[in-house]
């Protein structure tokens, strides 16, 4: 009798697994044909993205309403994994539109010639010193700045001033309080390295990174680590009994510190020292060999339009490179405009970025 | 053997081969001499080296730490014992991210060791070691606890009627019995800690890096294919070897063993020695599983205005914020569940035939093909996911944008575990019982429904536990593909911590829990499956 019982049961999971199998296939075929029997005008439009794209649902639906269009979004891991697929990819996309290729990346993505070009309607309101590619195989959507965040309780404490400079990062009173992130696997990381860089040029910035290093400056491996648990400042950090005050995160994370706290505060809880910071911008581009490409080109110009462009600081922390668009309260009640970024151009960074971040490691991790 | 093969072969095989074939086949030929100048550079020799000793040390201590553990589970009935089961295993399923952030509360920096004695372990190679023994005590508990429980003590009893002492009885007649299963332990922990990724860079900090880090970075990160493929045949020779090695020591030492019912062979603990193992291994669970689980909770709980459930009460309203950020939570529980279940069943076929395959038939090739199934767990995740890139790209394969690449992806995982759980169960069946079977008229099919299946029953859903942990866990291969419309718990996890706020910290805790529940309880569900425990027909 239990025997019979345990047969049946098994039989069921084996029978499962395969109508499981089946089912799926089946249902991959009749995509597949529906997709190429009304070839004449595919109704979607694919859109891929890194882990950290985001848009306000009715926003999206508005676009969709208006043009017709369904839009698929496909995230696929951090900036740098999702960039490097499509280059597998080339010529074979999973989707019409990337989104999510930044300054540090570029090169590389135009290197491979990933992208057809295209001159997104609108793209004029664009402030002119994001459209760093002439040819417009990408069309700038965003920017974000890579800034050393501090703890205010911290140096309200201590009636210490909190650092403003990279120059401040070096000085004796700001010893053992910095953390930041592994340059060669966290973008973060990437961009205080980058940052210094900038500033102190191809060869002046390893001495300065010694002299960070000589001051106890720490480094974990993700952003995750450094803000969630190193840094005082942060919700994470002050359970986890972090003990940093200073951390490399984004202009924009005070600002999301007010946005998610419980009740939100009246002042952020954290400051950006506006000397320090990296400038990062964002590109979107049309994929080349693009089964829907009418489609893409309609979603470039949705990503600059205003529409979106206003949704965008609230979704992903960044933001706009518009001309016209505002910006939310939070951002100009809380967040910093940051006057002068460093910045390193992209063919140079393209050109030295693996030999930095080798003697960086060397230097700074070994 | 037709299934398996298909199956390892369209979505493991092929697409690694063809990712290292695009990394060192270049306009100009197939580029070999990269292999000597990658294994020549000094940081990867420095690799190599801490991924092999860590390694070695992590499933030495493991062994040493779970294997008092196994013989408590397999041997006593204590009260929690089934939800104490559930619970060692929920570290596979927990994002390690969030699991490192545990751990260091308790080894590291104001920490538990710390404010008591002291002592900080966090970017110390103990934290990474310790680490790896609370991710893999279940490994150790189920497998070799699993056939443990099946031994027949009466066979160690005779030995010591015939005047055998206690250990001379246990060494002669249990060990030989365990060695199989301790040594499918000891290699799936090995390969685990070998290709070792979130552990090592979240303890052990940037200084340390593993085989599986580097690959990742140089696929995912710098895009330099062709030395990722050298590293990928590295890390195939190594498992190779290991796989080799373990052939040879194990081979002579499987034999038919006397199995009876779970049921029958456990009993309260009697005497003072034994109420102490308990304590002990009790002891060692709560300081080294629950109490990093614990902590968890306890952040998740920790909510602004005091102790309570507010943030799992704002997991709730994340529709209102709107956006492709966040799924409400019981849809995420949803979408991993069926995830996890539709690989469990993929791996519990595809497994379940290649272990009787196995057991039926012998040979080198046969052998060979054994060895083959256990590549997936050594072999970095980033490679499997590129690979399937460019491979499955075109029809009727075109599978890169379906739902049905994660399952099979997690399935590529839970297969060994089927394998190697169900191994030494099946082969542990005296064939001359489906001899017997078949003289008396069975057909094959009749005898291995009457003999094996009631015996490797148990194995079998202690294989499909397996599967549904690493499944329902499973982070590496599953954000490469995870749709945004149905992001899995692990994937909501992540994205939540990516993000600064006290709400955002505060529901990723709450979701870990939830994601730790759900698995304790699918868990016991599937212990509870678990037909009577009195049935004595074999």
């Amino acid at each position: 009798m239990s025997t019979t019982k345990k047969m049946t049961g098994i039989a069921l999971v084996a029978a499962l697994g395969v109508t499981t199998l089946s089912a799926c296939g089946g249902g991959d075929a009749k995509d597949k044909s529906a997709g190429a029997s009304d070839a004449p005008k595919p109704k979607t439009i694919t859109l891929v993205s890194h882990d950290s794209f985001n848009v306000t649902d009715t926003v999206l639906k508005e676009f969709e309403q208006q043009s017709g269009y369904t839009v698929k979004v496909l995230k696929s891991g951090d900036a740098g994994a999702a960039l490097n697929q499509e280059i597998l990819t080339k010529g074979s996309p999973r989707g019409d539109v990337f989104f999510g290729v930044d300054n540090t990346l570029l090169s590389r993505a135009l290197d491979n010639g990933i992208f057809t070009p295209y001159e997104a309607k609108g793209l004029a309101g664009v402030k002119p010193e994001f459209v760093l590619d002439k040819e417009h195989r990408v069309t700038p959507v965003d920017s974000g700045d890579i800034c050393v965040n501090y703890d205010k309780a911290y140096f309200a404490d201590k009636k210490l001033a909190p650092p403003q400079t990279l120059d401040d990062l070096i000085k004796p009173e700001y010893k053992n309080l910095l953390v930041t992130e592994n340059a060669a696997t966290s973008s973060p990381g990437l961009g205080f390295l980058l940052a210094s860089v900038g500033k102190y040029g191809d060869e002046g910035w390893k001495d300065y990174w010694s002299k960070l290093k000589a001051n106890g400056v720490e480094v974990v491996d993700g952003w995750e680590q450094a803000y969630n648990e190193r840094f005082s400042g942060s919700a994470g950090g002050k359970k986890a009994k972090g003990d940093r005050p200073l951390v490399v995160s984004y202009a924009s994370s005070p600002p999301v510190e007010v946005l998610y706290g419980e009740p939100q505060p009246a002042e952020a809880p954290t400051g950006v020292a506006t000397g320090t910071c990296f400038r990062q911008t964002e590109f979107a581009g049309l994929l080349k060999g693009a089964k829907n490409e009418e489609g893409g080109k309609a979603l470039l110009d949705f990503l600059i339009s205003k529409k979106f462009q206003e949704d965008m600081p609230l979704q992903m922390f960044v933001n706009p490179v518009t001309k016209d668009a505002a910006l939310p309260e939070l951002f100009t009640k809380h967040g910093v405009v940051i006057e002068k970024p460093e910045a390193v151009a992209p063919e140079a960074i393209a050109k030295n970025r693996d030999q930095w971040v080798k003697a960086w490691t060397t230097l700074v991790v070994k | 053997m037709a299934v398996p093969l298909v199956f390892f072969g369209l979505f493991f095989a092929y697409p690694v081969a063809a990712i290292v074939g695009r990394g060192l086949k270049t306009d100009a030929g197939w580029q070999f001499g990269r292999i000597g100048e990658v294994l020549a550079r000094p940081d990867i020799g420095d690799v190599l080296w801490f991924t092999t000793w860590q390694a070695l040390a992590s499933t030495a201590l493991t062994l040493l730490i779970a294997l008092p553990g196994a013989y408590v589970f397999a041997r006593f009935e204590f009260p929690g014992k089934q939800v104490l089961r559930a619970l060692v295993t929920v570290p596979f399923v927990l994002p390690t991210v969030v699991v490192g952030t545990a751990f260091l509360a308790l080894v590291g920096r104001g920490g538990l060791l710390d404010e008591v004695w002291g002592i900080r372990l966090d970017t110390t190679v103990w934290a990474i070691l310790l680490a790896h023994v609370f991710f893999n005590y279940a490994v150790v508990i189920r497998t070799v606890g699993g056939l443990w429980a099946q031994l027949d003590p009466r066979q160690e009893e005779a030995a010591r009627v015939l005047g055998a002492g206690r250990f001379a009885a246990w060494r002669r007649v249990t060990l030989p019995a365990l060695v199989p299963a301790v040594a499918a332990a000891s290699l799936m922990v090995f390969l685990f800690t070998f290709s070792s990724f979130g552990v090592v860079q979240i303890l052990g900090g940037p200084a340390y890096s593993t085989l599986e880090v580097e690959v990742y970075r140089q696929t995912a990160q710098l895009l330099d294919l062709p030395t990722a493929a050298v590293l990928t045949m590295v890390q195939f020779a190594a498992i190779g070897t290991i796989l080799a090695v373990h052939a040879w020591t194990v081979r002579k030492r499987e034999t038919a063993l006397r199995l009876v019912d779970p049921g029958r062979t456990t009993h309260r603990p009697r005497g003072w020695a034994q109420r102490a193992l308990l304590g002990g291994v009790l002891l060692t669970v709560a300081l080294l599983i629950v109490a990093p689980l614990a902590v968890l909770v306890e952040r998740s709980l920790d909510a602004p205005g005091g102790y309570g459930f507010g943030f799992y009460r704002a997991l709730q309203d994340v529709g209102a914020g709107g956006g492709t950020f966040l799924v409400p939570p019981l849809e995420a529980i949803w979408n991993s569940l069926q995830y996890a279940l539709a690989a469990t069943a993929i791996a519990l076929v595809v497994g379940g035939l290649a272990a009787a395959a196995l057991t039926r038939r012998a040979g080198r090739f046969v052998r060979g093909f054994d060895a083959l199934l256990m590549l997936p767990l050594g072999v970095s995740a980033v490679t499997v996911g590129f690979g399937f890139l460019i491979t499955l790209d075109e029809p009727p394969l075109d599978l890169r944008t379906s739902w049905i690449l994660v399952p099979l992806a997690q399935a590529l995982v839970g297969v060994p575990f089927v394998v190697r759980t169900m191994l030494p169960v099946l082969r542990a069946v005296d064939a001359r019982l489906r001899e017997a079977a078949a003289v008396l008229g069975a057909s094959p099919l009749r005898a291995w429904r009457e003999v094996d299946l009631p015996m490797v029953r148990r194995a079998l859903l202690i294989a499909a536990g397996f599967a549904f942990a690493v499944s329902l866990g499973e982070f590496g291969a599953t954000v490469f593909i995870a749709r945004p419309d149905h992001p899995t718990l692990p994937v909501a996890v992540a994205r939540l911590l990516g993000r600064a706020g006290e709400m955002n910290y505060g529901q990723a805790m709450a979701l870990s829990t939830i994601l730790m529940l759900t698995c304790a309880v699918s868990l016991l569900l599937l212990e509870r499956l678990r037909p009577d425990k009195t049935s004595g027909e074999f």
